[in-house]
């Protein structure tokens, strides 16, 4: 069921990438999803894909809103005529509760493109993620946000 | 009222000029430098400036093939990157090396 | 009418990502080190280069392109991020310290605890 939908919508993809809605072309598309798919159905074949869409795509809404939001609060930043006095940079240690690779990778993508962090690196026993704070205020209120925030959908969405 | 590919047109005119400016501010960082990790960032902007350039040049003409060279050097600028950040880490990898080295013969 | 208010929205759209662009370089620029550059790096110039693409996809009328542009939107903000974060990283373990002065240092810290 999930397969299908992956090869007909891939299918549709090819179609409008390639730019043409003809049947031959679509077949062909579909061909190319298939084979695609094939390599990676012991990943895509699990129930609740479909209901793990809807949380991701509104995590990537999310995403999307703090990105524009973060872009702001540098350029407001970078152009305020008393720059060096609002700078307060710090690299601080967050508590990590994702434990596989991939989660830890979509978060600390997640926190790089957020207001005012960046992450730096992870600790070696993957329980620490080092985050680049650029106007440092309250650590554990910052914790406490991306815990409660972008962690937590993080979470939602792999289950 | 100007019509609204008018208007478009100059607007790609104003980011055209916009961007230049960019690219020259960003340059300055690649020759200041000071040290290697600012070059290398100073250069992934600037890709990330050229992008901009070839999609407003793809709007201002018309032609939609710009759309694939953008992001053709999208993909270059990102994995040039990261093979800088690899050259970053092995050129301390063997000045690290180098020094031990050093240090052992001094011992003997 | 409504076609003419896309090409007003997708002027906008090129100015605002151009001048974006000019903030980020204009960060990179005026703050004080590499860490810091970096967020103006990253989230300016993602933004920067991401709205242009924005505005081609409002007034090109061309499926092909309107995903084209939107798939190159979504790989530029998928690798902004890692890019920085790699070389972030990377500049820290070859010894690149944030500027002297400037606030508390973590990994550091945490360094000294292990040792």
């Amino acid at each position: 069921m999930i397969f299908l939908f992956l090869v007909v919508s891939l299918a549709f993809v090819w179609a409008a990438v390639t730019g043409s809605f003809t049947v031959p072309n679509i077949l062909l598309g579909a061909f190319i999803a298939a084979i695609a798919v094939l390599f990676i159905r012991e990943r895509v074949d699990r129930p609740f894909v479909l209901r793990r869409l809807g949380r991701f795509l509104s995590l990537a809404a999310l995403f999307i809103y703090e990105l524009a939001l973060s872009a702001w609060r540098v350029a407001v930043l970078v152009l305020s005529p008393d720059m060096s006095r609002r700078l307060a940079p710090a690299i601080i240690a967050y508590p990590l509760t994702v434990k596989t690779d991939g989660q830890i990778t979509l978060l600390a993508n997640l926190i790089t493109l957020t207001p005012g962090t960046l992450s730096v690196d992870v600790s070696e026993d993957r329980s620490t993620l080092y985050i680049h704070v650029l106007e440092m205020t309250d650590r554990d209120e910052l914790i406490a946000s991306i815990k409660h925030g972008f962690e937590a959908r993080v979470m939602e969405v792999f289950e | 009222m100007m019509s609204g590919p008018e208007v478009l047109h100059f607007a790609t005119t104003i980011s055209l000029g916009i961007l230049t400016l960019a690219f020259l501010v960003t340059i300055y960082r690649i020759i200041v430098g000071p040290t290697l990790p600012d070059r290398i960032l100073a250069l992934d902007l600037l890709i990330a400036v050229a992008i901009g350039y070839i999609v407003v040049i793809a709007l201002r003409t018309g032609f939609t093939l710009y759309l694939d060279i953008a992001i053709a050097l999208g993909l270059v600028g990102f994995l040039s990157t990261v093979a800088f950040a690899r050259f970053v880490l092995q050129r301390w990898e063997i000045k690290q090396a180098a020094l031990e080295q050093h240090r052992e013969e001094a011992r003997e | 009418m409504i076609i003419d208010l896309m090409y007003y929205l997708a002027a906008i759209m090129l100015v605002v990502g151009a001048v974006f662009s000019l903030v980020a370089a204009f960060g990179i620029v005026r703050l004080p080190d590499l860490y810091t550059r970096m967020h103006s790096a990253s989230k300016a110039g993602t933004v920067g280069s991401g709205l242009p693409l924005l505005a081609i996809a409002l007034v090109s009328f061309d499926g092909a392109v309107i995903l084209r542009a939107l798939l190159g939107i979504v790989f530029f903000m998928l690798t902004a991020p890692i890019s920085a974060h790699l070389l972030a990283r990377a500049s820290y373990i070859a010894g690149y310290r944030p500027k002297a002065g400037f606030g508390i240092d973590d990994i550091e810290q945490n360094d000294k605890k292990l040792k």
